[in-house]
């Protein structure tokens, strides 16, 4: 699926453009049955989803914070507006859009990238979807790609089959709250058979200080179909804590090809604690692109359990950790048919203090035979005050089975800089040329924008604390 | 007319000082030829005048076309024309040998290099060079042979077009005829308005080279000087009688 993706030439200064907040309604801060009840209600929910609710508030009151990982003691929940509805309804044209939204996301390029190289938009801003639309010959082929809500009451019967079963309440702490104040997102089903040939693209923008966003993503592809799904996220920087707990679930049926692209820029206040998960059926294949640049915090760890014989996972990561940053991030597999097969390849940077860590699980069941999973995880440090860590935890039960593990960890040589200045470069793009060398490997499998907007985001980050 | 003049320079490398007050001057449009032994300080002297941080000048002063060298950041150094082709070039992963020399002309010049001329150049150096063409677009000497990171110096040196190359062994390992390729390429490079500082331990690669100049260097001082009638009386004779 060699699709080509547009993103607009765009710099961070533009993530941090605020716009007035012009909610019309945010619930009161803080977590209760009262503030769930009225997210629902105002949500017009059936009554199951207001029950999976309350049970979720319940689990979530119940359950212990994790117990390792970064610190996220500077969350206070009590803080936290779990619901700020936009002054906009949802809405097929941008011109409906309300300017001062639409300015927002016109310098995302996100309408410009629709018309250019994408067969679907769909935009959320704060709590809600306002904006979503996809070419009409894919629904005449029977495509679905809608926003949460509109699925939950227009395919009630598939939402509530599937809806929080691959990522349940219990899971976690924040899969509870999750499934108590989900809000917004995306429903994505494709038919047996169909191929979309370009991608599917939803934004994800939290422009209110001192909220949360849950979005929930859901995608279903049936037999032999593919697709390719992009997911973006950003937000202004503000002094008070904000908080991303978006849960993704994704389906691959048999033969089917999902790409699960993200490149995530939340900004520097936020608490991203999100989970991804993706059902593979036989011979199906997922394949992640996954950017961590953004947040204060981040624990991220996309699971794909290879559920079907055959059945493939490809995992492509970059997370960079610069100054005040804690970025825990991973993947995990779980082979539970015989000769599955993954592959995970990850690039962690970090600097000016900043800590990255990549933490992998990989569980290879006892049915699992003749499967196959390696796993290699390159870090790079930039200078002696940042740390990068790596965390893989292997558990192999079946016999036939080949596992591997690699991890580096490194920093830029003193050598390699003097190489390369001594050629009339000058250190600071030396040092650039070394990072965006070391994400070389990985760049190279991204679509050309893609790769141009990470390159230029790993220059804003060595530009930035200097 | 001098390029570079070298006065009374003394070097140490983690504390300890391995070039004693040494002088030296490299004059415009000529190959002069480094010898010594082992250990002499033969490469101290090359990293010195490119200015690695790792090499400490505790005296001396160093004159590039007048200008104080010491003053001056590294990249600054190359960016007035001095370029050094290493022993033991480093690996850089993830960064193409085109998009390196591209960059650092760029950066040299302070032009933009446009691709398409550039990309003939480079093809017909690396010809000369006898690089396959698919080196262009591999890492910078990942996965290089010996032999093969020397002929990338030289292919750089080539692109570059410095007013002074330092050669830093740049025949060790070599087989015969690489030797001679990049003999040759040093040939083709050099012309009256550069100059080329040689180190070697083999006449090999001088042989098809008009050498100007010679210096002995040993204990980290020049013992000796002279035409290139020295490199045959080094041959013959070793290093021994030169003290």
């Amino acid at each position: 699926m060699a699709s080509k993706t547009y993103i607009e030439d765009i710099q961070r200064t533009l993530y941090d453009i605020r716009e007035e907040d012009r909610s019309i309604y945010k619930t009161s801060a803080g977590l209760s049955e009262e503030i769930i009840r009225d997210i629902s209600a105002r949500k017009n929910d059936p009554q199951w989803m207001l029950d999976f609710r309350l049970k979720s508030l319940e689990i979530y009151n119940s359950m212990p914070l994790p117990t390792w990982g970064p610190d996220i003691s500077a969350l206070n929940m009590d803080e936290i507006t779990t619901y700020v509805q936009p002054d906009a309804h949802i809405v097929g044209s941008w011109e409906e859009v309300p300017s001062e939204i639409k300015s927002t996301f016109d310098r995302l390029g996100i309408p410009e990238a629709e018309k250019k190289s994408l067969a679907g938009v769909g935009a959320q801003y704060d709590s809600e979807v306002v904006y979503h639309n996809v070419q009409k010959d894919l629904l005449t082929q029977g495509v679905i790609y809608t926003d949460f809500e509109s699925a939950v009451h227009e395919h009630e019967d598939i939402v509530r089959e599937f809806f929080m079963t691959l990522v349940p309440p219990k899971d976690h702490k924040f899969a509870a709250l999750h499934g108590a104040v989900w809000s917004g997102g995306s429903f994505v089903y494709v038919p047996e058979g169909v191929e979309l040939k370009l991608p599917l693209q939803s934004y994800f923008r939290l422009n209110a200080a001192g909220a949360g966003q849950f979005e929930h993503t859901l995608i279903i592809l049936e037999k032999n179909s593919s697709l390719h799904f992009i997911e973006g996220c950003s937000a202004p920087k503000y002094s008070v804590t904000n908080l991303h707990a978006g849960c993704v679930e994704l389906f691959v049926r048999e033969g089917a090809r999902l790409r699960y692209s993200t490149i995530e820029n939340w900004s520097r206040n936020m608490m991203n604690l999100n989970t991804k998960r993706a059902l593979v059926e036989k011979n199906g294949l997922v394949e992640w692109i996954s950017g961590s640049f953004g947040s204060h915090v981040s624990m991220l760890y996309p699971c794909s359990i290879l559920h079907g014989e055959g059945a493939r996972c490809e995992f492509t990561g970059v997370t960079f950790a610069a100054r005040g940053q804690n970025l825990d991030t991973g993947a995990s597999v779980i082979h539970v048919a015989p000769h599955t097969s993954a592959n995970i390849n990850t690039k962690t940077i970090s600097k000016s203090g900043g800590s990255a860590t990549y933490r992998s699980a990989v569980k290879v069941t006892k049915n699992a035979h003749h499967s196959k999973c390696s796993v290699n995880c390159d870090s790079l440090m930039l200078d002696d005050e940042s740390r990068s860590d790596t965390v893989p935890t292997m558990d192999i039960e079946a016999g036939e089975s080949d596992i591997g593990h690699e991890a580096k960890i490194g920093r830029i040589s003193d050598d390699a800089i003097f190489y390369l200045t001594s050629r009339g470069i000058d250190e600071n793009e030396a040092r650039a040329m070394i990072v965006r060398g070391f994400v070389e490997p990985i760049a190279k499998e991204l679509p050309l924008e893609y790769a141009v907007e990470m390159n230029r985001l790993i220059n804003l980050e060595l530009e930035g604390a200097r | 007319m001098n390029i570079l003049e070298i006065k009374s320079l003394s070097v140490q490398v983690e504390d300890k000082e391995i070039l004693h007050d040494l002088s030296l001057t490299i004059e415009r449009g000529k190959i002069h030829v480094i010898l010594g032994s082992n250990g002499a300080g033969k490469s101290t002297l090359m990293n010195a005048i490119m200015g690695h941080p790792k090499y400490k000048i505790t005296s001396g002063e160093i004159l590039y076309e007048g200008e104080d060298l010491l003053k001056l950041p590294t990249f600054e150094r190359a960016r007035r024309g001095i370029f050094l082709s290493f022993q033991a070039p480093e690996e850089i992963p993830g960064v193409t040998v085109e998009n390196m020399i591209r960059t650092a002309k760029q950066m040299i010049s302070g032009e933009k290099i446009k691709i398409v001329p550039f990309r003939k150049k480079l093809r017909s150096m690396m010809e000369e060079l006898k690089i396959e063409p698919s080196y262009a677009s591999r890492y910078l000497n990942v996965g290089f042979s010996g032999g093969e990171k020397k002929r990338s110096e030289i292919l750089q040196l080539m692109m570059l077009e410095p007013k002074l190359a330092l050669l830093d062994e740049t025949d060790s390992g070599l087989d015969v005829d690489a030797v001679q390729i990049v003999s040759n390429g040093i040939a083709k490079f050099h012309n009256d308005q550069n100059s080329c500082v040689i180190i070697t331990h083999n006449s090999k690669i001088l042989e098809h080279l008009k050498i100007d100049r010679v210096h002995v260097l040993l204990d980290g001082k020049i013992v000796k000087e002279g035409d290139s009638s020295l490199i045959d009386e080094v041959n013959s004779h070793g290093f021994e009688n030169l003290h």
